[in-house]
């Protein structure tokens, strides 16, 4: 798929991301939309091995959403790709629903584990890819994580354990937005510099711009194919609300949903960029 | 209980924590998925043995270092890998320092990780109350999916073990560091939500588990040289309960004391309590820890002081209108 397709995904993702959490009534929009063209380049971008149709299948790869409350922006993801129909986004919180506030395995088809209490991910992902070599797949592990979610002490022991058993299949994503609820990471408990600290640990370490497409699918895809001992971090420079100018680096928008004025301008702004491109 | 798997012999001491390690070792032997994932508590926990069994074993077993909850979210991932994942350090770290890994990812994704610490409750005995794990039932047994089993000897802490690994989804199974006297055959098999009937009785029924199976026993011996006929049975699944046995002897007896090496709150007595008092409700004493940390001492000791050695469930029986 060429760039400019995968950048219509991204953008409809958007829209879809700002729709359901307006229908919903909450949710988590800045997280949501910062990680969209990193979802939309592991599962457009030929970059996961996995099947819609076909959720559990043999060989694929597997994808852990450790920051679990940008569950919008996974379904949006698991929408557009066919593991369920677009028209369910609309039931995302409600009563009833299979999009629970974050990812139930149980329920949603395409999601591998329950996340959403943070810090965990990237453990569960490193247990599964013991487990994958043990069973001897070669399949890859990508785990996504927010870079606040760095200041949980379990990530830590995560780092340290993928290093040491050297798992060379698993790939850590940090959606690196600068933001936790409470304002920056640097004004809130600093994690500083994150990359290094995943070096200091054992891991090879590669730094995108994570809102170009492209450039994802390139990092991400080499991430895959290192023919290396060592786990890998791609860390994305990203922006908490991207797309929509309002939310753009504001913690306000971390977990609010817009009301009905706030929605259509963001539709109409990401319908503006459309547009442009 | 068929009456030929009990086999009481208190010259036969061994902790149920032994029984860890070897019997990974044979459930893999028969060529089940097995995988250990410890916490720097290996050769105490003895899943070591496991390790040490075959380089196949080696393989699967992983230690997580001083990182209990990396530890449960590494069985989480090997579980989602196809693997029967057996986690386990000490009941204090690996229940209440991993709680909210094994809540929101081992129950909440329904995964096949078994919860296995050793040196729960006192039998920790001298390394004192910080590591005295006395809520880590009740913490099991209120998240939804988990089914939590408290085994009273080596052998049946063995059979527990096997179960765990035969029923699909999240076991907790707590073991205990302590040597404890030989209650079952080496060949008792467990089944999930059963409990059983060691020894038959009238007067008073003695619901107990883990090492008080032991002293109720004892308990027994004692209260029918006083002419009252005990019944024992053994609640080693605490969840899901077996109310029916529970309830049938209570109707039987009219009187019931529950007898566990935990707190008094949120463990077996809780429990019992609950469904007696929904269908069949008779006066019950509770033989337990009471809302204290545990202390210094060395484990018979510590029985004593706490009040959960068969002395106690003696008086807790006499304490019944028309048993004293």
């Amino acid at each position: 798929m060429d760039i400019s397709s995968l950048e219509g995904i991204a953008l409809q993702m958007r829209r879809d991301v700002v729709k359901m959490i307006a229908e919903a009534g909450s949710g988590h929009p800045g997280g949501s939309l910062s990680c969209i063209d990193i979802l939309c380049a592991l599962y457009f971008g030929g970059v996961l091995e996995h099947d819609a149709a076909d959720p559990a299948m043999d060989g694929r790869d597997r994808f852990i959403l450790a920051k679990g409350h940008a569950a919008p922006a996974l379904y949006a993801t698991l929408a557009r790709a066919g593991y369920f129909p677009v028209d369910e986004l609309a039931t995302l919180r409600k009563l009833g629903s299979r999009l629970q506030g974050h990812p139930d395995p149980q329920l949603c088809p395409g999601v591998e584990v329950s996340t959403g209490s943070l810090g965990q991910g990237l453990s569960i992902g490193c247990g599964l890819a013991c487990g994958l070599r043990l069973n001897g797949d070669d399949a890859t592990v990508f785990v996504l994580l927010g870079d606040g979610e760095c200041e949980e002490g379990q990530v830590w022991e995560a780092a340290m354990f993928a290093a040491h058993q050297r798992l060379g299949r698993l790939v850590a994503i940090v959606d690196g937005n600068g933001l936790q609820i409470d304002g920056h990471l640097h004004e809130v408990c600093d994690p500083a510099d994150i990359t290094s600290k995943f070096c200091a640990f054992g891991w090879e370490v590669t730094t995108v711009d994570g809102h170009d497409v492209g450039a994802l699918v390139e990092a991400l895809g080499a991430a895959k194919a290192a023919h290396s001992d060592a786990p890998q971090l791609v860390y994305a420079r990203t922006v908490k609300g991207k797309g929509v100018s309002f939310m753009e680096d504001a913690a306000g928008w971390h977990g609010k949903a817009p009301d009905a004025e706030q929605l259509a301008q963001a539709l109409a702004e990401l319908d503006a960029n459309e547009v442009a491109a | 209980m068929n009456p030929e798997l009990i086999a009481r012999d208190a010259s036969v001491k061994k902790a149920t924590r032994a029984a860890f390690g070897p019997t990974l070792v044979e459930l893999a032997d028969r060529g089940l998925p097995i995988a250990a994932v410890d916490a720097d508590l290996s050769g105490s926990t003895t899943t070591a043995k496991f390790a040490a069994a075959k380089p196949a074993y080696e393989q699967r077993h992983f230690n997580c270092g001083i990182a209990e909850q990396n530890m449960v979210d590494v069985a989480a991932g090997l579980a989602l890998a196809g693997h029967i994942a057996f986690t386990g350090s000490f009941a204090v770290f690996g229940t209440g320092r991993a709680y909210d890994q094994i809540r929101n990812t081992v129950c909440y994704s329904d995964l096949n990780v078994k919860i296995a610490p050793t040196h729960a409750g006192i039998s920790v005995g001298p390394d004192g109350g910080t590591h005295q794990m006395l809520e880590d039932v009740a913490l099991m047994r209120a998240i939804p999916r988990m089914r939590v089993l408290v085994p009273a000897d080596y052998n049946a802490a063995r059979a527990a073990l096997k179960l765990a690994a035969e029923t699909p989804g999240p076991v907790y199974i707590r073991m205990g560091r302590a040597a404890v006297p030989q209650v079952y055959a080496s060949d008792v098999a467990l089944a999930v939500g059963r409990a059983y009937v060691v020894r038959p009785g009238s007067d008073v029924t003695i619901v107990a588990n883990g090492v008080e199976i032991a002293e109720a026993l004892v308990a027994a011996d004692e209260l029918a040289r006083r002419g009252v006929e005990a019944e024992v049975i053994d609640a080693f699944c605490v969840k899901p309960l077996d109310a029916d046995t529970i309830v049938a002897s209570a109707a039987k007896t009219g009187r019931v004391v529950v007898a566990e090496e935990h707190s008094i709150m949120g463990g077996l007595g809780d429990a019992v309590a609950q469904a007696l008092s929904a269908r069949h409700p008779v006066p019950c004493a509770f033989v337990g820890v009471r809302d204290t940390f545990g202390k210094s001492g060395e484990f018979d000791q510590l029985m004593a002081y706490f009040g959960l050695d068969a002395g106690a469930i003696v008086e807790a029986a006499l304490s019944f209108p028309g048993l004293s």
